[in-house]
């Protein structure tokens, strides 16, 4: 079996998001990049299934779309333990274009792992456009997969339960929290080895692009948040009637 | 000059961040207050490689620079200064010792399980009379033919308990004073070894340290590491890499302690707005900071020169005993930046003003450095 996981390349969680002077793109500088949480969860899991059946993953590969500036971030999934890395060379726009870029090197893969969505802007949506342009069958929302007499054990959070299902491949599953209990934090064996391994440069396919930012704002802060001491009912209400009036 | 890490070392001051933020700060308190060794703990940083990061590869270490081991020992010691002394000591007092004066077979016997983290070292210098004035071995290992017959104790060793191979500094040929000095690898399950108590100290308590005591314990001679008398030489190289790794360690102490105390400037409120805001705690920020650049600075340049095989005694004396003397400082202003909460357990930062006062004590007091520092200006 081949995997290929989808890396997204995205600030650090804990970056203080500013915007260029005509506040018409995110302003870049001294940001940290990481490997988009999801991504590295389903990274993680891919590695783990590899470990667990040596004998049946041939290889992980994984894939970005990014200029040369996000190699560091591929360099550290194959840290984690990918075999390849592929990058496709070209800026990551709307969700239709990078699904449209990734559609040109996912042929042949017998598992896709996706994100459930990038924490920049949280789109949610090249996993399942993915599939779509590959005529592949998919399943969302997946929070644990197993193998098991060859098929896919596949696990999802469902209203009020969940849901297991056996899937066969080839299948694109898009995961969200739990598919990895924790991210797999390289050990320096891997960091060395990761210099070694395959990092392809793919140029860009020609895809149209749908959308184009018009502007951008920070949401407005926080108001203070107000304790009442809990045998204060009326109190409550009170505020949420003559204050934030909404009773 | 190039100040710019690269990505490999980025890459593992990451991972070692990770691992600490995450996992060490689970349990470090309770470890603490119950003066409880980090076994699980010394198990994940070894698969991680963290147990023998500079080690060649093909000794089953890690392959990694002086530098990448300063950025790891910085941030694990933010968190957690017991777990990485174990680290310390295990790098750059045993490891490193075997790795550039050991034979082969040492090599092969010894220093591969050290490096893959499956065993643990200790380095036994330090006597009840003898701690900074390391010529006065009074352990000795009597030379019989095959073998050496060792007696005597060797007081405050880290990793006494957990270790499984140790590094032992002892006397074979008293009127020889420091040049009969010998250092052998003794097994510690060598019959007539036996352990004092754990000491219940101050800081580091998560560390085991006990005093070891040799009664007619028999050690081959090809343990022996060099040629005959050549140990007391070899302690001082040994120490003066590892003085890089407990600078790394105080920096780190200093470092955790300044991140600490911005954040908690940032919220805590006093007089109608945050104490960031009060120049009074802004400017011992300020000063902390200085302090903490300048400590980085000087642990960088010493791994960076013995990185570049230049000479690096001076550079790691300086950069051991300004850390650890800004740790202390940098620490107990973190205390007070913090108030009465920086006085009880939950904050941290208590525990990081104890553990900075050790920095200043093991593997070369303050004071030792400044002996090494002016007598090589004044020579």
């Amino acid at each position: 079996m081949k995997i290929l996981v989808l890396i997204g390349n995205v600030p650090d969680t804990t970056t203080k998001i500013k915007f260029n002077a005509d506040k018409t793109a995110f302003d870049a500088s001294g940001v940290q990049w990481i490997i988009n949480p999801w991504d590295e969860l389903a990274l993680t899991r891919a590695v783990e299934l590899k470990e667990a059946h040596a004998d049946k993953i041939e290889s992980i590969v994984v894939a970005n779309v990014g200029r040369a500036e996000t190699e560091a971030t591929l360099r550290k999934a194959l840290a984690v333990g990918a075999d390849e890395a592929i990058r496709i060379d070209a800026d990551a726009k709307d969700a239709w274009y990078v699904a449209s870029q990734l559609a040109k090197v996912a042929a042949g893969f017998d598992l896709i792992l996706a994100g459930i969505e990038a924490s920049d802007y949280n789109g949610s949506a090249v996993g399942g456009m993915l599939a779509e342009m590959l005529d592949m069958k998919s399943v969302s929302a997946v929070s644990g997969i197993e193998l098991a007499d060859g098929a896919l054990k596949i696990s999802r959070e469902i209203d009020g339960g969940s849901q297991t299902l056996s899937m066969q491949t080839p299948l694109l599953a898009v995961v969200q929290k739990g598919i990895a209990k924790e991210p797999r934090i390289p050990a320096m064996r891997g960091i060395m080895m990761a210099r070694k391994k395959p990092l392809n440069v793919v140029a860009a396919a020609d895809a149209e692009e749908h959308t184009a930012f018009v502007g951008f704002e920070l949401p407005a802060p926080k108001a203070a948040c107000k304790m009442i001491a809990e045998d204060q009912a009326g109190e409550l209400i009170n505020l949420l009637h003559n204050e934030a009036k909404v009773l | 000059m190039n100040f710019e890490l690269t990505e490999e070392q980025l890459m593992i001051q990451q991972a070692a961040r990770d691992y600490a933020q995450r996992e060490l700060i689970k349990d470090v308190t309770e470890r603490d207050t119950k003066a409880e060794f980090p076994t699980e703990h010394v198990r994940n940083l070894a698969e991680l490689g963290f147990m023998g990061i500079m080690v060649d590869p093909k000794y089953d270490g890690s392959g990694m620079d002086t530098i990448s081991y300063v950025l790891a020992m910085e941030e694990l010691s933010k968190v957690d200064a017991s777990a990485s002394v174990i680290v310390s000591v295990n790098n750059s007092l045993v490891c490193y010792g075997i790795e550039k004066y050991g034979t082969e077979a040492q090599k092969e016997k010894f220093l591969k399980p050290l490096a893959r983290g499956e065993k643990i070292g200790a380095f036994l210098l330090s006597e009840p009379e003898a701690g900074s004035d390391a010529t006065s071995q009074r352990t000795t290992a009597e030379d019989k033919g095959d073998y050496y017959l060792v007696n005597g104790t060797k007081n405050w060793i880290t990793n006494a308990n957990s270790a499984s191979t140790y590094v032992l500094i002892a006397q074979t040929h008293p009127e020889k004073k420091h040049k009969g000095i010998n250092a052998l690898l003794v097994d510690k399950n060598t019959p007539g070894i036996s352990l004092g108590p754990h000491e219940d100290k101050m800081g580091m308590r998560s560390s085991d340290t006990h005093s070891v005591m040799f009664t007619d314990v028999k050690v081959p001679k090809e343990n022996r590491i060099g040629e005959d008398g050549f140990g007391f030489k070899f302690a001082m190289k040994v120490l003066e890499g590892g003085r890089i790794g407990i600078a790394a360690q105080a920096l780190g102490l200093a470092a955790g302690a300044l991140e600490r105390a911005t954040a908690y400037a940032k919220e805590r409120k006093a007089f109608g707005t945050v104490i960031a805001n009060h120049q009074a705690i802004a400017f011992k920020l300020a000063d902390m900071a200085v302090k903490v650049e300048n400590a980085r600075n000087l642990c960088l340049k010493a791994a960076w020169l013995k990185d570049q095989g230049k000479p690096f005694g001076v550079a790691s004396a300086m950069a051991k005993q300004y850390a650890a003397d800004i740790a202390m400082e940098v620490t107990t202003e973190a205390v007070q930046i913090h108030g009465g909460y920086g006085y009880v357990k939950e904050y941290h930062v208590e525990r990081l003003m104890r553990e900075a006062k050790l920095t200043q004590i093991y593997e070369g007091t303050s004071e030792i450095q400044k002996i090494v520092i002016s007598r090589d200006l004044l020579k």
